[in-house]
């Protein structure tokens, strides 16, 4: 089983939605990793049919069916929203596709149905209606009517989206070991990197309607080749610094730091950093200092985002661990070690150094 | 003046006892102040007009100032008077016709309506303009249209060979000229109210209806309809209720005739109470009127509901 995009182009109402996409896809999961607006959704309907391109072709398995309607497919697809059929019970909707599947035998249908059910851990709710389930179990519903019918290629929308933290956590440890026995291609969107990053498949990250990277999630994280990727993979968002090259230093607003390689001087640069990498303690040899005032701290229990801004009217969020209080108007130093940081070109965004050293896998 | 005995304040005695309901509000009976308009204009508007027909139903009235009460004599006499118990029977029939067409085809028609597009707002105009037109009006348009000389639909009916149509003179034609001047002016109603429940239905719905593989009907019966049921105790109720008082366009197309095939009860309530000054009969009539919509109106709400559940 192999996808191919080629060349697939959608634009609506003078929008661009996808631009261009060229993708092949092997079995396996993929994760479709992008922020919102970036064509997720789009380029998904039009793999599996929903939606007929402007231009480009979809291949599957080497057979062209850009014009093939979904129905004469081998396509599931999982949506944000929960979506089942209200008026019918956990059993029947879970069946439901099984029973319009001609080639399915029917006499095992029910014995499918439970091991489907009881894969998601939802057997127990068979008789119930979507409508006496939790918002968690009306999505097993959805995501156990996904995978009963097997199928060439199953598509998962942001399922979790919609989930509380708990829920989503558990189900996406559940999801990870299915899809390892999916035989087909499975994809997966999701506009959070650290799903992403926990799935540890092979991702494509797209903006603006482009694929803007392929490869490995983990790989992606620590080397973004571009901004677009660095800020894609990024949450909380990244920090971005502008700075000059000016005689072999990067010149960061008042600091100064050895350019990683010879660059000409003069060039404009954007310092991009995570928020996890800045602190407000006194961090080793060589971090830039910047000095700040505290505008806000928000307080997450395990960590502590604070709003710091810079002298220029720059802003800087540090994320510190632990609870820590802080009063807006509070002076303080911020440190940015630019060991962790990344350098891009200030136009294009492309990378210029991934960083002063080299920049290890967890960040 | 002088005050004869404390009057006893809510206010004071809530904060007198702070450690019962310490954080609790001072009460005292001012919102009521803020119904009183209410109560003021229901009673002009409805409660004394109803009880002056309560008192004209049980009253024999020669002239105002020479009445006799009678007990539930007219009560007796109008339900035991066959020419409404036929008017009854037929505004049932009529009825039960109109919800029979109107819903289904209602419904019918929103789902045909597209979905997206500027059609949408072609669609809802065309489907809408019935429905701002006066109902005198309606009756009018229907009355010219449906004449077999210089209407249109009463003429192009009367090309097909070996049909004779005249409303004036055949009273099944006068029937069917009345219940389709109904069915065209308030299968709108029903159409509106099931496009908006349908447009709520999010997309992913269909989308997933047709990975399955689900026939249209199929999609119609899995996902339209169970979304369509609240609106469509709405939309039964209102064309119920609406069509069993139907007056306005069978007064202006028939007046009620040929004979009576169209007179319903409120053709035959206004002919009593208006044409004939039978105040004490009418009044009782339009009691029974009333209640026959309030208990029909009732159970169908209950019965419909509580399917839901």
């Amino acid at each position: 089983m192999a996808l191919t995009l080629d060349g697939v182009r959608v634009r609506r109402r003078g929008e661009v939605w996808l631009d261009g996409i060229d993708l092949e896809l092997p079995s396996g999961m993929t994760t479709l990793l992008g922020p919102m607006t970036a064509g997720k959704t789009t380029l998904m309907r039009v793999a599996a049919g929903l939606l007929p391109p402007d231009s480009g072709r979809v291949v599957v398995n080497g057979q062209d069916v850009t014009g093939v309607s979904v129905r004469k497919r081998s396509v599931a697809f999982v949506y944000q929203q929960f979506v089942n059929y209200p008026s019918l019970t956990v059993h029947e909707n879970i069946a439901s596709p099984l029973r319009l599947d001609r080639s399915f035998p029917q006499q095992h249908v029910d014995r499918r149905v439970r091991e489907v059910a009881e894969l998601m851990g939802i057997a127990e709710l068979l008789e119930r209606r979507p409508a006496e389930l939790s918002g968690g179990q009306q999505q097993r519903t959805a995501i156990a009517r996904a995978l009963a019918r097997p199928v060439d290629l199953l598509l998962l929308d942001e399922p979790l989206a919609n989930l509380d933290f708990k829920l989503r956590e558990q189900l996406r440890s559940d999801l990870k070991s299915m899809f390892r026995q999916s035989p087909g291609l499975v994809l997966y969107a999701t506009s959070d990197p650290a799903e992403a990053l926990a799935f540890a498949a092979p991702a494509v990250v797209l903006g603006e309607g482009r694929v803007l990277d392929t490869g490995e999630v983990a790989a992606l994280y620590a080397h973004p080749p571009t901004l677009a990727v660095a800020a894609a993979l990024s949450d909380p968002p990244l920090n971005l610094l502008p700075g000059t090259v000016r005689e072999g230093r990067v010149e960061v607003l008042g600091a100064s730091f050895p350019a990683p390689r010879a660059h000409a001087s003069g060039r404009d640069v954007v310092l991009a950093v995570r928020p996890h990498h800045v602190s407000i303690d006194p961090a080793g040899d060589g971090a830039l200092e910047f000095p700040a005032e505290v505008r806000l701290a928000e307080v997450t229990g395990s960590a502590t985002f604070v709003h710091l801004l810079l002298p220029g009217g720059r802003h800087l969020v540090a994320q510190l661990d632990g609870p820590r209080a802080f009063t807006p108007g509070d002076r303080a130093t911020a440190y940015v070690d630019p060991a962790h940081a990344f350098l891009f070109d200030e136009s294009g965004g492309r990378l210029l150094a991934e960083s002063a050293a080299e920049v290890d896998l967890h960040g | 003046m002088t005050v004869t005995e404390p009057v006893e304040d809510p206010a004071v005695t809530a904060a007198e006892e702070p450690d019962r309901r310490p954080e609790a509000k001072p009460k005292d009976n001012r919102a009521w102040l803020l119904v009183l308009p209410v109560v003021v204009c229901v009673t002009f508007t409805a409660l004394i007009p109803l009880m002056t027909v309560v008192n004209y139903s049980v009253q024999d009235i020669f002239s105002p100032s020479d009445r006799i009460f009678v007990g539930l004599e007219w009560f007796r006499s109008v339900t035991r008077d066959p020419e409404v118990r036929g008017a009854f029977l037929r505004t049932l029939m009529f009825s039960a016709q109109v919800l029979l067409i109107e819903i289904p085809l209602g419904v019918a028609i929103a789902v045909a309506m597209p979905r997206r597009g500027w059609t949408v707002s072609a669609a809802l105009v065309v489907v809408a303009l019935p429905l701002l037109i006066p109902w005198n009006v309606v009756g009018t348009i229907w009355q010219i249209f449906a004449r077999g000389d210089i209407g249109l639909g009463g003429w192009a009916i009367n090309q097909v060979p070996g049909v004779d149509f005249n409303y004036t003179l055949d009273s099944t034609d006068a029937w069917i000229t009345v219940l389709v001047m109904d069915v065209w002016h308030w299968t709108p109603l029903v159409a509106l109210l099931a496009y908006a429940a349908l447009r709520s239905i999010p997309e992913p719905y269909f989308q997933a209806a047709q990975i399955d593989g689900a026939s249209a009907w199929a999609t119609f019966r899995r996902i339209q309809l169970p979304r369509l049921r609240g609106v469509l105790t709405i939309a039964i109720l209102l064309r119920f209720m609406d069509s069993f008082m139907i007056y306005t366009e069978p007064f202006v197309v028939t007046g009620g005739g040929p004979g009576n095939a169209t007179s319903f009860l409120s053709v035959l309530l206004s002919k009593i109470a208006v044409g004939q000054f039978d105040l004490g009969p009418a009044g009782a009539f339009s009691l029974l009127y009333f209640l026959i919509v309030q208990i029909v109106s009732y159970v169908f709400f209950t019965v419909l509901t509580r399917s839901g559940r």
